[in-house]
């Protein structure tokens, strides 16, 4: 029988990842609702103040859900020898380091993205607002994702490596945050989302190669 | 030239008498700006009247916080490149004096804001959310080289970061500044260098020179103990090859 090449074997491993132990999917989508949900708790809940904050509340949640399975996205690689044997394909590292965090991606933030309309229109955002949101929100978390899997893989070897990534990878969030806040302001035909977009493709060029960089550290 | 400067006998020949004379030299000139600037220079009413002396420390922290940032990128790319261990050390002791320099620019701002602009801080400005991030990305390096578990890992882990961080500073300066610039216009300070009369200007040059001399003292300082710290390991090493 022929071996899956790589890529094909992290795109699979990750989304039967996703729903073996139960919470792979749900444990995000969890946290990004409650952590929503706890800001008319915090900070009242008449509707202007809500509907003023809303989107900027839905980049901060996340901002923070994407953190949260990413500790295990390459500590689970390296404990069951799967990243070794990746490391000595001829598929180079950085490709399989972009498809595990595309895959992540699909599986823990796309789900997120869609989201965002409910919890939006729960806090009181303009309904027809939030449609093409969900573009920004979509590139938005598709930077998380990378920086964050920068982070995971630096702290793969690293047990218990949770906070140390959140610490590692929110400053790198900043241009992120700062255009996608701006950009669901302004709605699509404002230069923000450009200027997202141009994050995000930046993102997508430096990410797997700095992630690739600490995958073999790890391995070593 | 990195050659010659990455002999680790060179350094600790070259550093045993650089480091106290940086440290002297450093601290003298410190001092003699610091009195300028408290006791000498006229108070400036327009800058908030004495408050304004806080400049003597707030803007050479700020020219160090940046310049050891970039002190850090630069000795990371040199020791992921060609790994030279002295680069590394130089690394592992900017670190922590660029996080206090960071803090320190971040207080000192703080304390002249409160009288000036009255607030102790403000996210509007795009200078100091620069600085905050590049604290943040200062405690980054440091927590993620302590989690290692060898020297080696913490090595290239701390260069790879410092690295990815150093690509997206500008990119965070970029933005910090678009973000900031929607909201307000152009900060309420600004430090227009020709603009400034001499007599303002020399102490604050002198301070700035001073700091670099100081902070370059002190990373020496902490790349001897470095240095003595990994002989001490070898010889643990060979004595337990030994018994």
């Amino acid at each position: 029988m022929k071996t899956p090449s790589p890529l094909r074997a992290a795109f699979r491993q990750a989304f039967s990842e996703a729903w073996a132990g139960g919470a792979g999917v749900l444990l995000p989508i969890g946290f990004f609702a409650g952590a929503a949900m706890l800001v008319p708790f915090t900070v009242g809940s008449e509707a202007s103040q809500l509907s003023a904050i809303g989107t900027g509340i839905l980049w901060v949640a996340l901002a923070l859900a994407s953190l949260v399975s990413m500790e295990r996205v390459f500590q689970a690689d390296l404990e069951d020898g799967a990243l070794e044997l990746w490391a000595q394909e001829e598929t180079p590292l950085f490709l399989v380091a972009a498809a595990k965090m595309l895959a992540h991606w699909i599986v823990s933030g796309l789900p997120l993205v869609l989201l965002t309309p409910p919890i939006g229109i729960a806090l009181q955002v303009d309904p027809g607002a939030l449609i093409p949101a969900m573009l920004a929100y979509g590139l938005g978390g598709l930077a998380f994702f990378l920086w964050g899997g920068v982070a995971g893989a630096l702290a793969a070897s690293v047990a218990r490596g949770g906070l140390l990534i959140s610490l590692l990878a929110l400053p790198l969030f900043v241009p992120t945050a700062i255009f996608g806040a701006l950009a669901t302001i302004e709605g699509p035909g404002g230069p923000s989302l450009l200027f997202l977009a141009a994050a995000t493709m930046f993102a997508l060029a430096v990410a797997p190669f700095a992630a690739s960089a600490a995958l073999r550290l790890a391995v070593d | 030239m990195i050659r010659a400067f990455a002999n680790p006998h060179r350094f600790m020949a070259l550093s045993r008498w650089l480091a106290p004379a940086c440290l002297a030299v450093g601290a003298l000139l410190m001092v003699w700006s610091v009195w300028q600037g408290l006791w000498i220079v006229p108070q400036d009413d327009y800058q908030g009247g004495d408050i304004m002396r806080a400049m003597f420390i707030h803007v050479p922290s700020a020219w160090l916080a940046m310049g050891s940032y970039m002190g850090l990128a630069a000795t990371s790319l040199i020791w992921f490149v060609w790994r030279h261990e002295l680069a590394d050390m130089a690394a592992k002791s900017i670190a922590p004096l660029g996080a206090a320099y960071t803090a320190l620019c971040l207080a000192t701002g703080s304390i002249w804001g409160k009288p000036t602009w009255g607030t102790w801080w403000l996210w509007d400005d795009a200078r100091m959310m620069s600085v905050l991030v590049m604290f943040f990305l200062f405690l980054g390096y440091m927590a993620l080289r302590a989690a290692m578990e060898t020297r080696q890992k913490a090595a290239r882990a701390g260069a790879i970061l410092a690295m990815v961080g150093a690509v997206n500073v500008p990119l965070i300066k970029f933005s910090v500044d678009i973000w900031s610039s929607i909201h307000q216009d152009a900060s309420v300070l600004r430090l227009d260098g020709p603009a400034m009369p001499p007599v303002y200007l020399t102490p604050l040059l002198i301070g700035g020179l001073a700091h670099m001399i100081f902070f370059a003292g002190l990373t020496m300082m902490l790349m001897r103990s470095e240095v003595w710290r990994r002989r001490g390991d070898v010889l643990i090493a060979r004595k337990l090859a030994g018994a």
